[in-house]
């Protein structure tokens, strides 16, 4: 979160550029104009620290190494998914399929390694599965012109259903496989009793899978075509840009990111895996990258921000957790009126936007 | 006619040559052996109406559509263009009317997408953006803030990035289509001088435009094309206004001269209340504010050329789009009419120019085609009996003579012809007042063309309001009592019917340079006192004409 500041990097002026020869009050205006695109992920930024802080006050143990990093922790499948989702978002796309592809990718993966295939290479080929449903989804909607919201409708059902063929049980992967290590704790920072700041291989993934997609998304060309296509997939073929090879490298990436998350989220169950697996987790993903401020008609958004509404969704929980007298329940009730905040947010923005 | 122009260094080799280059669409010509050549360091004009055929050569150019016969070469090569980017890579930049550009994103990044430079760590924007800043500079905007977002520009400063940005590729050919339709006189001055740095910096430059004054003022050479055919290459100085139109509605000089009105003097008293009244109305971008009257039993005819604002005026008449000034008064009262469903409640129908897409359900039955718009003005909750559709549909069917005579054929399955008859018959099955034809014959055989202008003649007789636009001046002059003319968004003047009113008088109106020549123009022809301008709109001095006799 203390990278905000990178969110973006277009609104950061240089000094040596001629306005700082202008006065503070043109300055602040251009640097306000130039920084519009990333006031709902500042937004969300401040939601998530209100939140934290009034966790902190009213239950305490929040701002606690232990507490941080049980949250991260349990955010970084979440995380993975979210990226992959904001990616499709920006392109003014949607992946479905999400959820369903980390249960198949996981109950497939599992078996695989069952059979006494390589572990690593196990989790090669979950990450390879997801890709694949990917890559059908891209040429689904880039070829034959299918709408994303009915093309990764469609691999959710397949993916779903694939995996309900494979097992409806609990399948648990061999004791020595990777998932073990996956999960070990790595102390970085050794507080008083269980005040410890920990880590796993699995959020390290996570935040890796981030930082690419920062990158991606902000410094490569194919990154900047997602927004082209975002803005307007015709424009962005009469730009002259490669709108067909991007949109299906879009999906892909984000069901690779699907399959990723499966070998993280598998780990962190201790190698079991269930057909029932990620259920509904496509929403939360949709959910997370809007809170993030990631427009759904795409062009506008950051991976980062995305990161941001992950957290906010998790606080959230914490919140529930710690308070004990809020039926969870209500979590999908709230977390329902945060997304419409949100998403009204957002509209009055986008109205202003228009008529400037 | 092919002498290199002032401007042309002489000798120099075209940059782009089509040569006899054939699209064929489903039933469609789109393009027949059409050669076309492109000098480097000109700005050429390619001009045409409806259909002429200039946006396919544009297609084949920038790769959008292949090409069935022929061939395109750049630079003395041979090219198979497959899309934008290979038209790019030939070196052909294209700007469109819309911008097709990402307002979210910087303005820089808007130049450079897709060019962007990459530094160790990917693209690095500081010199990306500096980059942007220079070629922004090159078309004298360097005032811009490379970093601003794009939708804080204006449409017109955006039209010069979209231009910027052809240029980052060292284009060899920009081609700007319609690139001032929504721009103002001062903007389109900018955008010329960005235009004519280009042209002396070598660049060949494609304009394409409906405002016949800015091709007059920016381009070297004329390229007209008509139905798919090249008509001609001029220079600029060899072609007059005049006998551009004629060149591009299809009729010689001579044989415009020739062709006198049939139409007798007009004696209509127009000092009644006016069945429709415009009253300064007007929509940015579409058409200045503009004054209209139409009378029962009159036909009012639209002349003009292809966006000219004909069709612009008729959808406001309609409620097709919202007027944003003036008023309409229908009958005497003040109408507000912002929608289709107002515009029949007022008895005013409007059959639109392009059938295939905004009149006909290809897939409905004549019968129901026929029973729309009554439908829609009564609404769903009261259908129109089954006897009574039986009926109505049965006299429509017979008396526009619609072939096949099956009320239950999908009426995409019907000739073109054969649509227009069935589209008349809906809004007539409204029983409007005011019925607005826009180009109602185009695209159409002969026989069915006739017919449809002797129903215009017998529904004016019969008391209706008729507003009839064309692209064939010939059938405005020969329908209308009175023609109101439109050029550039504007109307121009409004000229009352009379035996010495020809095709050829509108054309001149048309293509006078300026209003003043415009005004003079109708004043010559209004010697005989039966002609007005839009300034002075008492006609009522026709009282010492000849016979009603409308020839149809």
């Amino acid at each position: 979160m203390t990278a905000s500041p990178t969110v973006t990097d277009a609104p950061t002026p240089t000094p040596k550029e001629p306005e700082a020869q202008e006065s503070r009050g043109a300055g602040l205006a251009r640097l306000w104009q130039r920084g519009q695109g990333f006031l709902p992920t500042l937004i969300a930024l401040a939601l998530l620290l209100g939140m934290l802080i009034y966790a902190q006050v009213a239950y305490g143990r929040v701002f606690h190494a232990g507490t941080m990093s049980d949250l991260l922790v349990g955010a970084a499948p979440m995380l993975i998914l979210a990226v992959g989702m904001t990616i499709v978002i920006i392109s003014a796309g949607i992946d479905l399929s999400v959820g369903a592809v980390v249960a198949f990718s996981s109950v497939a993966g599992v078996m695989i390694m069952g059979t006494g295939v390589n572990g690593w290479l196990g989790l090669l080929i979950m990450v390879a599965l997801g890709a694949l449903f990917g890559l059908v989804a891209g040429v689904m909607v880039q070829t034959f012109n299918v709408q994303p919201f009915i093309a990764t409708l469609a691999m959710m059902f397949l993916a779903r259903g694939l995996a309900s063929m494979l097992t409806t049980d609990v399948v648990r992967a061999p004791e020595d496989s990777p998932f073990g290590w996956l999960a070990t704790k790595w102390k970085l920072y050794d507080g008083p009793k269980v005040n410890d700041f920990t880590v796993t291989p699995g959020l390290v993934i996570a935040v890796l899978v981030v930082v690419g997609a920062v990158f991606f998304m902000h410094r490569t060309r194919m990154g900047r075509t997602v927004y082209g296509i975002g803005e307007s997939a015709a424009s962005a073929q009469l730009m002259g840009l490669p709108v067909a090879r991007t949109r299906i490298w879009i999906y892909i990436m984000s069901g690779a990111c699907s399959g990723l998350a499966a070998v993280v989220y598998t780990a962190s169950v201790q190698g079991s895996a269930r057909n029932v697996t990620g259920l509904g987790w496509e929403l939360d993903a949709i959910a997370a990258v809007v809170i993030g401020g990631t427009l759904l008609t795409g062009g506008a958004g950051y991976v980062l921000g995305s990161v941001i509404g992950v957290m906010v969704l998790q606080v959230m929980r914490l919140i529930i957790t710690k308070d004990g007298t809020i039926d969870p329940q209500y979590l999908t009730i709230i977390t329902g009126a945060v997304l419409l905040v949100f998403v009204l947010v957002q509209r009055v923005l986008a109205r202003k936007g228009r008529e400037r | 006619m092919t002498k290199s122009s002032p401007s042309v260094a002489a000798g120099s080799h075209p940059i782009v040559e089509v040569k006899d280059v054939s699209i064929t669409f489903p039933g469609v010509k789109a393009l027949d052996r059409v050669s076309f050549r492109l000098l480097p360091g000109e700005v050429h004009a390619l001009m045409g109406e409806n259909g002429a055929g200039k946006s396919t050569l544009i297609k084949a150019l920038t790769g959008v559509y292949e090409i069935d016969s022929g061939s395109i070469l750049i630079d003395g090569r041979e090219r198979h263009l497959t899309g934008t980017a290979s038209a790019q890579e030939a070196g052909i930049s294209t700007v469109y009317q819309e911008i097709n550009l990402c307002p979210n994103l910087s303005v820089g990044e808007n130049v450079m997408l897709g060019h962007e430079v990459r530094g160790w760590a990917g693209i690095d924007w500081r010199r990306t953006h500096a980059e942007a800043r220079t070629v922004l500079a090159r078309m004298e905007l360097g005032h811009l803030d490379p970093r601003a977002p794009l939708s804080s520009l204006s449409i017109a400063m955006q039209q010069l990035v979209a231009i910027s940005r052809a240029m980052v590729t060292d284009s060899k050919v920009l081609i700007l289509d319609e690139p001032t339709s929504s721009l103002d006189a001062n903007e389109v001055e900018v955008l010329f001088g960005v235009v004519r740095r280009l042209r002396d910096q070598g660049v060949a430059i494609l304009f394409i435009s409906h405002f016949l004054d800015q091709v007059y003022a920016i381009a070297d050479r004329i390229t007209v094309l008509r139905n798919g055919q090249l008509v001609g290459e001029f220079l600029v100085q060899d072609l007059d206004r005049t006998q551009l139109i004629s060149k591009m509605i299809g009729k010689d000089f001579e044989s415009l001269k020739a062709l006198g009105s049939t139409r007798q003097k007009d004696m209509r008293d127009r000092s009644t209340t006016p069945l429709l009244a415009a009253a300064g109305l007007g929509r940015k971008g579409a058409i200045d504010p503009t004054d209209v009257e139409v009378h029962a039993g009159e036909v009012v005819g639209f002349a003009g050329l292809l966006g000219s604002g004909r069709t612009e005026l008729a959808r406001l008449l309609a409620g097709a789009d919202k007027a944003d000034s003036g008023a309409i008064t229908v009958k005497g009262e003040k109408a507000g009419i912002g929608s289709p469903v107002a515009g029949l409640a007022h008895g005013i129908a409007y059959s639109t120019e392009n059938r295939r897409d905004d009149g006909i359900v290809a897939d409905l039955s004549v019968r129901e085609n026929i029973m729309l718009a009554l439908q829609a003005r009564r609404g769903w909750m009261r259908r129109v009996p089954a006897k009574e559709v039986d009926k109505l549909v049965q006299t429509y069917m017979q008396r526009f003579g619609v072939r096949p005579n099956d009320p239950d054929r999908p009426i995409g399955l019907l000739s073109g012809g054969n649509q227009q008859k069935v589209l008349l018959g809906r809004w007539l099955a409204t029983g409007p007042d005011l019925l607005l034809l826009d180009e109602p014959t185009r695209g159409i055989d002969v026989g069915a063309k006739a017919d449809i202008q002797e129903t215009v003649a017998e529904l004016a007789e019969g008391g209706m309001g008729v507003v009839f636009i064309s692209s064939e001046l010939e059938e405005v002059v020969r329908l209308s009592e009175r023609i109101v003319i439109l050029k550039d968004h504007r109307k121009i003047g409004e000229v009352v019917n009379g035996p010495e009113v020809s095709a050829q008088s509108v054309v001149s109106i048309i293509a006078a340079e300026s209003e003043e020549l415009a005004e003079q123009a109708a004043q010559e022809l209004a010697s005989s006192d039966s002609t007005t301008t839009d300034t002075t709109t008492t006609d009522t001095t026709n009282a010492d004409s000849a016979s009603d006799g409308r020839d149809s």
